[in-house]
């Protein structure tokens, strides 16, 4: 039987005096490629913040790895990926290399060297996202999708057992989005990573993923690809709004 | 000039402290220039100097604090105002940069203030605005080698943390770095390294030493470790040049040391165009 990597039981979270999470119970098994699918302002940032422990639930709890998440100490058993707009400024003096090597920072530990076999390591970690030939490119010189697949490989290089992505393909042109996700789906299948992705939007819920959900301040939905298909754009526009359409 | 350092200790002592100086600021200013807080660099050395300016009105107004080296509470200054910057800045969530100003208007009001205490240590205070090659003491030459050693340790022990905070603050948040610590650290060493340059470069010319030769490096470095290895370069470049024509034109140092660093920083930007032109004229030709 897979383990159950995140259980999110019951958590709400308010900022002042907005309601932001209600009741929110959410489960992640290994191997799940689940996508989070909540319009702006539906608390999906707030429920990444308080899946990375950067925000305390006000009620409920969040346990990743059957720990409470509070005193979960295996930060680098998650890797995440910002999003990249506002991450960092495109300027920064950086190698590619330099930033893939960076993901080991937390494993190497305070006061410790980084080890020898790094190098090695962060040729794996790019060629898994197919971007083993711009190693000493530095990082401003890159495409938006190029950023993107450069950032994955910074979270793989601690070799993650989940990776937690915030809008991924923003920023990435329309035609290269299919490989973005087929390149999503082999870190999925062949290196057994759990990937949680939140987007907005529901074009590029794509059917490389295995799992929706479905996020406006409670979960609406939750559950396999292939039964988000059946659900009815009426339905969604009840969870929604106007603001998710579904494309046919 | 080699034979006058070897003869005179106040010139070995400008020289040593300048090439030590030459590194450690520099250094650190590629971390300070990468995290957009080259304005808090000027902040702080503009407290450094209210703490200059009282502890030279102490000295007169007191005669058993006549030996006391105000180098001293200028350090006390810079670490108090650093403190009070981050303070700031959290208060101010949004309006991060108001930080600045506050504390620099603050430190430039005390001072005047001590200056119109004391009213008359204007020759001595001139050497801690602008420099001096003659003013710099064998014990601050022990001073900035102290510093330069907190540096050192600093930037040895946190070097990738430091990396991983500059490019991405919010990941190191979220890959559970002690980022905070990290950064309360890494500001009392920027005021410990604004209060070592001072003596060279003078109060109001420190940020320039910092920032100047970073901004050089910059346009032509490919990577992190290189923008800092030219930082240095250039840095050392411009005390060398700028100490010697102090010393030959009788010039105050911080000026000669910042028109050094401007003219390299003009030279590689010019530089830097003339090639980047004929690249594009050969893959033209090439097409």
């Amino acid at each position: 039987m897979s383990q159950t990597f995140i259980d999110i039981k019951n958590v709400s979270f308010q900022y002042e005096y907005t309601q932001v999470l209600k009741n929110i119970s959410l489960k992640v098994e290994e191997g799940d490629f689940l996508a989070i699918l909540g319009p702006n302002g539906s608390g999906k940032s707030t429920l990444l913040k308080l899946l990375l422990g950067l925000l305390k639930p006000m009620s409920g709890e969040v346990q990743l790895f059957g720990q409470s998440n509070e005193t979960f100490r295996n930060r680098e058993w998650i890797g995440y990926v910002s999003q990249k707009s506002n991450a960092f400024n495109s300027g920064f003096p950086a190698t590619v290399e330099e930033v893939v090597k960076s993901g080991l920072t937390k494993k190497v530990g305070l006061f410790k060297k980084m080890p020898k076999d790094a190098n090695v390591k962060v040729e794996e970690a790019l060629t898994s996202v197919g971007m083993e030939h711009f190693r000493s490119r530095n990082i401003g010189q890159l495409s938006g999708g190029q950023q993107q697949r450069v950032f994955i490989a910074r979270a793989l290089i601690s070799d993650p057992k989940i990776l937690i992505l915030d809008e991924p393909t923003v920023g990435i042109d329309h035609e290269n989005v299919q490989s973005f996700y087929d390149m999503l789906a082999k870190l999925n299948e062949e290196q057994n990573k759990t990937i949680i992705l939140v987007t907005h939007d529901v074009d590029t819920v794509s059917n490389r993923i295995s799992h929706v959900a479905c996020l406006n301040q409670t979960i609406h939905f939750h559950g396999f690809k292939k039964e988000f298909d059946t659900i009815s754009q009426t339905q969604l526009d009840n969870w929604y709004g106007h603001s998710v359409r579904k494309i046919h | 000039m080699i034979e006058a350092i070897l003869n005179y200790e106040f010139l070995q002592n400008a020289f040593i402290s300048g090439l030590i100086i030459g590194i450690i600021a520099p250094l650190l200013g590629v971390f300070i220039v990468v995290r957009r807080m080259s304005l808090i660099a000027d902040a702080l050395s503009h407290v450094t100097l209210a703490g200059i300016a009282g502890s030279l009105y102490l000295s007169q107004s007191f005669s058993a604090l006549i030996l006391l080296n105000p180098i001293y509470l200028g350090i006390v200054a810079a670490v108090s105002g650093s403190i009070l910057i981050e303070r700031l800045r959290r208060l101010y969530k949004h309006y991060e940069e108001l930080a600045i100003p506050i504390i620099m208007s603050a430190g430039i009001g005390l001072t005047a203030i001590f200056i119109s205490l004391a009213s008359g240590f204007n020759t001595d205070l001139m050497s801690y605005l602008f420099g001096s090659v003659s003013a710099v003491s064998r014990q601050d030459l022990w001073i900035v080698i102290c510093i330069a050693i907190v540096v050192i340790v600093f930037l040895s022990l946190f070097f990738k943390e430091m990396f991983v905070l500059a490019f991405d603050e919010e990941y190191a948040n979220a890959s559970g770095l002690p980022a905070k610590w990290i950064h309360f650290l890494f500001m009392l060493v920027v005021a410990l390294v604004i209060a070592a340059s001072m003596r060279i470069v003078g109060i109001l010319l420190v940020s320039s030493l910092i920032t100047l030769p970073v901004a050089a490096s910059m346009r032509i470095a490919k990577g992190f470790k290189q923008t800092i290895i030219y930082s240095i370069l250039f840095g050392e470049a411009a005390v060398i040049l700028g100490l010697i024509s102090a010393y030959y034109l009788n010039l105050a140092p911080g000026g000669t040391i910042v028109v050094t660093a401007i003219l390299i920083l003009l030279i590689v930007i010019l530089v830097k165009k003339i090639v980047l032109n004929i690249n594009a004229k050969e893959r033209g030709a090439v097409k």
